[in-house]
């Protein structure tokens, strides 16, 4: 029944490896396994061990092979690894490979119907499991047991890499919201797999878990929810949206949330609109940030296309309103489940003619919180859309963090007059218009719908206007009104989040990126440095570039600009702004539709430089 | 002599936008014409109006009425999604659009239908001509199948007929007039910016220089000849209802008049002519417009009427205050709040 007719590796020699390996669990989409892999997770973040769990899965309801991955990290490293050392083998459809991609030494916990066609390694451990037999024994009712099957593999696990029993039922009744009776069902069949294991298995592998604090204090949450948590901290109050795969959980995030906004008669402050489309659903942000609103919406690639009129509109008129775009692989469909940094440019360029829009790019929770509320106070200082680029694997996988800062800057509207400080505008300056801009510095005053005062109408259109926003095919009027938008953009780099760098070194290879591939890149660089390769980094955290960017490029004298996308497109961007003495500036590249990985930073790396 | 005033001791020319430029006689003319009137007689405050447009002819004339009111000339066929932004923002601003066939009937038919489905409050009007002006006279999705233009050839398509798309919709204020009976577009717009829920007025309105010919149902010519208006109306202000009863009924007898009461108290006193029509019929409101494009009838006037829904505000459950007016501690909760969401998703 067991492993005992099995050839084994002979593993007394191995030392024990403890909180540092990382499993692959393989199962088919729909089945379940989403609440075991959340189990597991969150059951070694309560044990203390730093964790991350990448959810790689197919454009489909139910069926398709689906992954996911769990890391643990003693050293916190939380970036995907190229191999895990196990699988847990239950989608016979991609046994065979899973098993062929785990290293020597490593395993494979299955069941006994799928082993019989993926023995074929010697240097693994096998660990099969009846589970339908297993299942038999339940008291599970009929109607539950396909969902509750994967069940098995927690139990199996927690008894193979010693997690407490106890611990994985109180994370059953969290994930349940404290209801006992699916708790109960689900860890029947964990306890049951877990005796079952204790009594039939012999391990033969040296990989266990043990509690530690490298979790304490931490939280573990989505990029989406985190952003949508900022939203509501910066005081969001208007929403439209459309949904589509990877950002339809941001704005699940916000309608969780909203409460927290509510007032003592459950009335909201942020109204929710599910719009027909993408057309609609920029429509009514820019609508609301015209008249006052905070307003955001939250899409990926093809509903930013949708966008893309909008978007230039929003620019020219100069009004508010935040744009999350959660980046999947495009073009087209693409790989619509998989992540990716291929909007980059698209959003950067958003809008027919010369426009240049704003665009924040969180890299991990913390970011995505402080973006989610900073982009409103960002819109509305600067009178434009804000986008803030996210991608799927940091808006849908589990990540650790920090818990977040409470904002640190009050709210700020940005240069909105009142009746009152309309009288006084004029008393200063003899009139005013709504796009005269008397500051300098390319922002003008606006004045919203609503404002009891007889000069405080205006015309909004996104056809040629002069500084009063009356109607103007004037080239002079034109030229003006673009020179003044320029202007506006160049105020913009200095307001904006600035670069995170590490130049500590005197090293002369210097790493540019932005997003979601820090992890990956730290634990790279450390790699790197234990071969004596020193590496200096910066991260950006906005468009337009900051000016810190060109000064690090000049001060190495190899620089690579590693970027989830095919085309390099931070690495064109600098190109664009920084045409002087880029030569040795160099795209790492990679676009397939993955999470990034240290392994692929620290080859490509250390073969480029040769 | 000083001109009139209205109770907010302002002259009509108050009300006034910037001069139009569109062609001179253009049907939409006379429509901001009737805007104007209508803010005017009503004595409406311009600050607490938004004029919102898509693109077209017709969405250039919120330019043309309203000065001191905000404006936004949108996007083409996009202008409800605009609208119920910023009516969501500030639920407490009224608002008039103005959109075009090709604005409403093509490029924008599904913000059309859905704004309607939301039942944003606000007046929606299509100026309808049939064609489209500003890129030199194509067919519009209204223009009458068999139609012959001199640039396109004929047009081998049935129309859309926008009124009973809006009922199909659900619109609980839908009415058909045209531009030429002044009388009748001031009545319809009175009782629109009343009414708490989409009110959608299909006005035909003719475009003088691509579709005016006497063979075109959308022509001045056709409009004066044709329009067969299905009541007289009349609107009864709030202030006029308890005289409602005294107010004579000149030479009508009873039941040849309708009083729709509306939510703000005031009435539509429609009085009946040539015909049995009840615009608290739904039925009744789309057999008239079948009939009316399958005979080619020029009915015009109140065509449908139903207490209305709630509004999108009231279905968000939003609070008194409008968004827009929120104060910072209302959009931002305190640290403790933040702290508790930290704390449920920590390890320990």
């Amino acid at each position: 029944m067991a492993i005992n007719a099995q050839t084994q590796p002979k593993l007394d020699t191995r030392e024990p490896v403890i909180n540092d390996f990382a499993f692959s669990v393989a199962t088919k989409n729909g089945s379940g396994s989403q609440t075991s892999n959340n189990v597991l997770v969150m059951s070694l973040f309560r044990m203390g061990i730093p964790v991350n769990g990448k959810n790689l899965f197919p454009s489909n309801i139910k069926g398709l092979p689906t992954w996911y991955t769990i890391r643990a990290s003693k050293d916190g490293y939380t970036a995907r690894k190229a191999m895990t050392e196990i699988v847990v083998a239950y989608n016979n459809s991609t046994a065979t490979e899973d098993v062929a991609n785990l290293p020597p030494g490593g395993v494979c916990i299955t069941t006994d119907k799928i082993a019989k066609v993926i023995r074929q390694r010697e240097d693994i451990s096998y660990y099969e499991m009846p589970v339908a037999k297993l299942m038999r024994q339940t008291k599970v009712p009929s109607a539950f047991r396909k969902l509750v099957e994967n069940m098995t593999y927690v139990g199996a696990v927690a008894q193979l890499f010693d997690i407490p029993l106890d611990l994985v039922y109180e994370v059953l009744l969290a994930n349940f919201k404290g209801r006992e009776k699916p708790a109960l069902m689900n860890h029947e069949v964990v306890k049951l797999a877990y005796d079952w294991t204790a009594d039939n298995i012999l391990k033969t592998d040296p990989y266990r878990f043990e509690r530690m604090d490298g979790t304490q204090g931490k939280i573990i949450m989505t990029g989406n929810d985190a952003g949508a948590l900022g939203a509501v901290f910066g005081g969001v109050n208007v929403v439209a949206w459309y949904p589509i795969t990877p950002s339809t959980s941001f704005v699940d995030g916000i309608i969780g949330f909203r409460g927290l906004r509510q007032n003592e008669d459950k009335e909201n402050t942020i109204a929710i609109v599910q719009a027909e489309d993408e057309l609609a659903a920029a429509g009514i942000v820019v609508g609301a940030g015209w008249a006052g609103g905070r307003s955001l919406t939250s899409t990926s690639g093809p509903g930013i296309s949708l966008m893309a009129e909008f978007a230039g509109l929003a620019y020219f008129a100069e009004i508010p309103a935040v744009f999350w775009n959660i980046t999947r692989m495009g073009p087209s469909t693409g790989l619509p489940t998989r992540t990716s940094q291929g909007d980059l440019l698209f959003t950067h360029f958003l809008g027919h003619g010369d426009s240049r829009q704003i665009c924040l790019l969180p890299g991990n929770l913390k970011e995505a919180f402080e973006f989610g509320w900073k982009s409103f106070d960002i819109s509305e200082e600067l009178q434009t859309p804000v986008f803030v680029v996210s991608d799927l694997d940091l808006g849908m996988n589990n990540w650790l963090s920090e818990p977040f800062d409470y904002p640190d800057q009050p709210i700020a509207r940005g240069k909105v007059l009142d009746a009152n400080a309309l009288n006084d505008f004029i008393d200063q300056h003899g009139k005013w218009g709504r796009y005269m801009d008397v500051d300098g510095d390319g922002i003008a005053y606006r004045t919203l719908p609503g404002t009891d005062h007889r000069f405080a109408g205006y015309f909004t259109r996104g056809t040629g206007h002069d500084e009063f926003a009356v109607y103007s095919e004037r080239s002079d009027d034109w030229v003006e009104n673009m020179t003044r938008l320029r202007l506006k953009m160049d105020t913009a780099r200095d307001m904006l989040p600035q670069p995170i760098i590490d130049d500590a070194s005197d090293a002369d290879i210097g790493i540019i990126t932005f997003g979601t591939n820090e992890e990956a890149i730290r634990e790279a660089r450390d790699w790197l440095a234990n071969d004596g390769i020193k590496t200096n980094y910066l991260r950006v955290l906005a468009l337009p570039l900051a000016s810190s960017v060109s000064e690090f490029i000049d001060a190495h004298k190899s620089v690579f600009v590693i970027e989830n996308n095919f085309d390099g497109q931070l690495t064109q961007l600098i190109r664009l702004e920084h045409p002087e003495n880029i030569s040795h500036v160099r795209p790492l590249t990679l676009g397939d539709g993955l999470p990034m990985t240290p392994d692929w930073i620290y080859d490509s790396l250390k073969e480029q430089e040769g | 002599m000083p001109p009139r005033a209205n109770h907010l001791g302002l002259a009509r020319n108050k009300y006034k936008g910037r001069p139009s430029t569109l062609c001179p006689g253009c049907g939409h003319d006379s429509i901001s014409n009737q805007i104007i009137s209508m803010a005017w007689e009503l004595g409406l405050e311009q600050h607490k109006i938004i004029k919102m447009s898509g693109i077209g002819c017709s969405s250039k004339t919120p330019a043309y009425f309203l000065g001191g009111s905000h404006g936004f000339n949108a996007l083409h066929g996009r202008m409800p999604s605009v609208a119920t932004g910023a009516l969501l923002a500030n639920k407490e601003l009224a608002c008039i659009a103005v959109s075009g066939d090709g604005d409403t009937g093509s490029i924008g038919m599904g913000q059309f239908k859905h704004v309607i489905r939301r039942n944003v409050p606000f007046v929606y009007i299509i100026e309808n001509n049939g064609v489209y002006g500003l890129t030199k006279g194509q067919f519009s999705a209204t223009a009458d199948e068999g139609q012959f233009l001199k640039y396109y050839g004929t047009n081998h398509m049935p129309p859309i007929d926008l009124a009973l798309e809006a009922v199909i919709a659900g619109c609980t204020f839908v009415a058909r007039s045209f531009s030429g009976d002044a009388k009748q577009v001031q009545a319809l717009l009175q009782a629109a910016v009343r009414h708490p829920g989409t009110s959608v007025l299909d006005i035909i309105s003719p475009c003088v220089t691509f579709n005016n010919a006497e063979s075109s149902t959308k022509s001045y010519p056709y409009g004066k000849d044709h329009e067969i208006p299905l009541h007289e109306i009349q609107i009864l202000a709030p202030d006029y209802v308890d005289a409602k009863e005294e107010i004579t009924i000149d030479d009508y007898e009873e039941g040849d008049i309708i009083d729709v009461e509306m939510h703000d108290g005031s009435f539509i006193r429609l009085k009946k002519l040539d015909n049995d029509h009840d615009p608290r019929n739904r039925r009744m409101a789309m057999e008239v417009l079948e009939r009316s494009m399958r005979e080619q009838i020029f009915s015009t006037g109140l065509l449908y009427y139903e207490e209305p829904r709630p509004t999108l505000a009231d279905t968000e459950e939003l609070v008194d205050k409008p968004l827009a007016m929120l104060e910072d501690r209302d959009l931002r909760p305190p640290k403790q709040a933040l702290d508790s969401v930290m704390r449920s998703l920590m390890a320990s």
